[in-house]
């Protein structure tokens, strides 16, 4: 069915259809229309859900490890500070090996205080053990909460997964999107067991013990291991999913890059407008291309290599910057590229920061600066300076 | 409930011998009396500290029953995700048991760190039996001062220097601000009076929602005493009213064993510098120079005994 619907709430009817367990709920802009709204189907009887209204994030990603542990499907939802603030629990729940999805509604962090999009929140979060996948659109956030679920549980990956929306751009933005059935969502992230609950108490399990010297390294290295298998298992799931669905997804998607000389590379809502700005930039003649990125976690290394591999220039789009230092996928991407056989000059565009507006002139302006070889190593879009 | 330590000696070890508590330590003796209590079915969360570290070393567990830890400010966030987990579950029919929860957190994990999610936890309601094991201070870690340490005790983050003489404030009154949450159930305790303790914690745990204990928790190595005192030093405790044992019941205030006899004058309450010649936490006290300390403190019991009676109606 085709409705009208903005991010949030598609992530709240996603919720709806799946009918998790448990949701662990703390209001933060721009996520909080997510809770609001599953909180109405919880009011309303619509879903089975237990819904804890917890007295910070802190205790919401708590509450959310606990009920994963005691083999309860396990969803909420948060933003910026409030991703700051549960940040000591997320390393906790990818360590423990829980499936909790998360949704995260992209804003930057303080100060100064902003309530708009960037990606600092994100990526901050990056080394937690978390998979990160994100949404270009509404179509794509509602899809991503259902396929998370999927992932996060996979045997091969028991790991907790974020899927990310750009605040305001997409949470609150009306698009039309098309819902699958109820049924087949439900058929399609099936039904959730642990081998290994809380609740088991004929086998008691010891759950998030002290591991020291001796034993420790070995624990993270099989997190290395389950980021190594998600790749498989993610691409199994988008083909899945797109048996369901129609729409089949890639962990990059490559658009308009056949013989693209100068390519871009773009997470989230942007990558909307940057494929406006290839749009335009080629019917001006000239060979270009983006890539957008979705997924951040685990980094898909050889697709970068693939798809970048003899490009003139790439022009990585950073929507956070690690101050002192590059944005963070420029890093990653050249850290991936650098060992490939033509491999291509790389330059870091830092944009947006903080909501600032990015219309496709901008964009087509990053393109131009790469032909025009005018581009720095670092480049700041959009600033005034 | 009618207690007897024959009865009790049967009962099924929760928490198993082998674990790397200190000599002398009370919170395994607290522990072991906590859970003695119920015949059902336990899952326990538990906050990082002394009594965590010391049971969960991997590839060991002295942990015979179902036990979560996940970090040092979130016990009770664990245990009601847990809890939260449980009812989904049972309302689905995908769990039939009838389980009772169980948080354990020391006091930097009640009192400081672990103070909002707990305050949340309880105003949620909860089925939750939290207990605090208060040693009153960050013993883990190496003796730091909490918001439970008593006024005048040194710790290794407010000495006893030759200007400021140990730490300079009140302890919070951690069980009269969960009272003032209006739980079921709250309630104080002291290890050495098992029959009060696990009488407590059985109401605790059939209360049918959030329930806190506050048990105070003699620790050898932190108030620097022998190893072989720590019972007595409960009894203390107690004795001179540093530490009554009280609980709040449906929105009742009950002095309950010895607290109840000193305050019907049916036993002696004892004068509060025993308590502080009784340890080497508050050694520097007895000097004359901060005796002025060792008068407040006896005048800070007083009028909290006093406010106590009254709240007993006594």
């Amino acid at each position: 069915m085709n409705i009208g619907i903005n991010g949030d709430s598609a992530i709240a009817l996603a919720w709806k259809q799946i009918d998790p367990d448990v949701c662990a709920a703390y209001p933060i802009t721009p996520q909080t229309i997510i809770v609001e709204r599953f909180s109405d189907f919880v009011a309303d009887g619509e879903v089975e859900t237990e819904f804890v209204t917890t007295e910070s994030e802190h205790s919401a990603m708590s509450v959310c490890i606990g009920s994963a542990s005691a083999g309860a499907r396990t969803v909420t939802a948060t933003a910026s500070a409030g991703m700051a603030y549960m940040w000591e629990m997320l390393g906790i729940a990818s360590g423990m090996r829980v499936p909790i999805t998360m949704a995260v509604a992209n804003r930057t962090l303080s100060a100064p205080l902003n309530i708009h999009c960037d990606h600092s929140d994100v990526m901050s979060t990056r080394d937690t053990g978390w998979v990160l996948i994100f949404a270009e659109n509404v179509q794509e956030a509602y899809d991503n909460a259902i396929m998370a679920m999927r992932i996060a549980e996979h045997k091969d990956v028991r790991l907790p997964v974020m899927h990310n929306l750009d605040g305001f751009i997409l949470t609150h933005a009306i698009e039309r999107m098309t819902t699958l059935d109820t049924h087949a969502v439900k058929d399609f992230v099936g039904k959730y067991k642990t081998d290994h609950s809380l609740l088991d108490i004929k086998n008691p399990i010891t759950h998030g013990v002290m591991d020291l010297q001796d034993y420790f390294f070995e624990h993270k290295y099989q997190l290395v291991e389950a980021m190594e298998n998600a790749k498989a298992v993610i691409e199994e799931v988008f083909e899945d999913f797109a048996a369901l669905s129609g729409r089949k997804y890639e962990m990059l998607e490559a658009y308009r890059c056949e013989d693209a000389e100068y390519v871009t590379v773009v997470i989230g809502s942007t990558a909307g407008t940057m494929k406006e700005a290839v749009d335009q930039l080629r019917e001006e003649g000239h060979k270009v291309g983006c890539i957008k990125v979705r997924v951040y976690r685990p980094f898909p290394t050889e697709k970068f290599q693939e798809l970048l591999s003899g490009r003139k220039m790439v022009a990585v789009m950073d929507r956070h910057i690690s101050l002192g230092s590059t944005g963070p996928m420029f890093t990653e991407i050249c850290a991936s590229v650098i060992d490939a056989e033509d491999s291509p000059d790389v330059v870091n565009f830092v944009y947006g920061l903080g909501g600032r507006d990015v219309p496709v002139s901008d964009l087509k302006e990053v393109y131009m600066k790469m032909i025009d070889g005018s581009c720095k190593k670092l480049n700041f879009l959009g600033v005034r300076l | 409930m009618t207690l007897s330590l024959k009865e009790l000696s049967k009962r099924e070890q929760r928490l198993t011998p082998g674990h790397r508590l200190c000599a002398g330590c009370t919170e395994a003796i607290i522990a072991r009396q906590v859970l003695m209590a119920t015949e059902k079915p336990v899952v326990i969360a538990q906050a990082t500290g002394c009594f965590e570290v010391s049971t969960t070393i991997f590839p060991f567990t002295a942990w015979n029953v179902p036990w979560i830890h996940t970090a040092f400010g979130n016990a009770a966030a664990t245990c009601a995700g847990a809890e939260s987990a449980y009812l989904a579950l049972r309302r689905k029919g995908k769990i039939k048991d009838d389980i009772r929860f169980l948080a354990f957190a020391g006091d930097g994990g009640t009192y400081d760190i672990g103070f909002q999610a707990l305050s949340g936890a309880v105003e949620r309601g909860h089925q939750m039996l939290y207990v605090c094991l208060n040693n009153e201070a960050y013993m883990n870690t190496g003796i730091q001062r909490s918001g439970a340490t008593a006024h005048g005790a040194a710790t290794t983050t407010c000495p006893a220097g030759s200007c400021i003489p140990g730490k300079q404030h009140h302890p919070k009154d951690m069980t009269m601000i969960i009272a003032a949450h209006d739980p079921p159930y709250a309630a104080q305790a002291a290890p050495h009076n098992w029959k009060d303790l696990i009488t407590k914690a059985g109401k605790g745990f059939e209360c049918g929602g959030p329930a806190f204990m506050n048990v105070i928790s003699p620790c050898p190595r932190g108030w620097r005493h022998e190893t072989e005192n720590a019972i007595d030093l409960s009894r203390l405790a107690v004795d001179t009213c540093v530490w009554p044992l009280y609980e709040y019941e449906n929105g009742k205030f009950s002095l309950t064993s010895d607290s109840l006899r000193i305050a019907e004058g049916k036993k002696e309450k004892l004068p509060v510098i025993d308590w502080l010649n009784s340890q080497g936490r508050f050694k520097h006290l007895t000097k004359d120079k901060w005796m002025d300390t060792a008068d407040a403190i006896q005048e800070q019991i007083d009028k909290k005994w006093e406010h106590l009676m009254k709240l007993c109606k006594l």
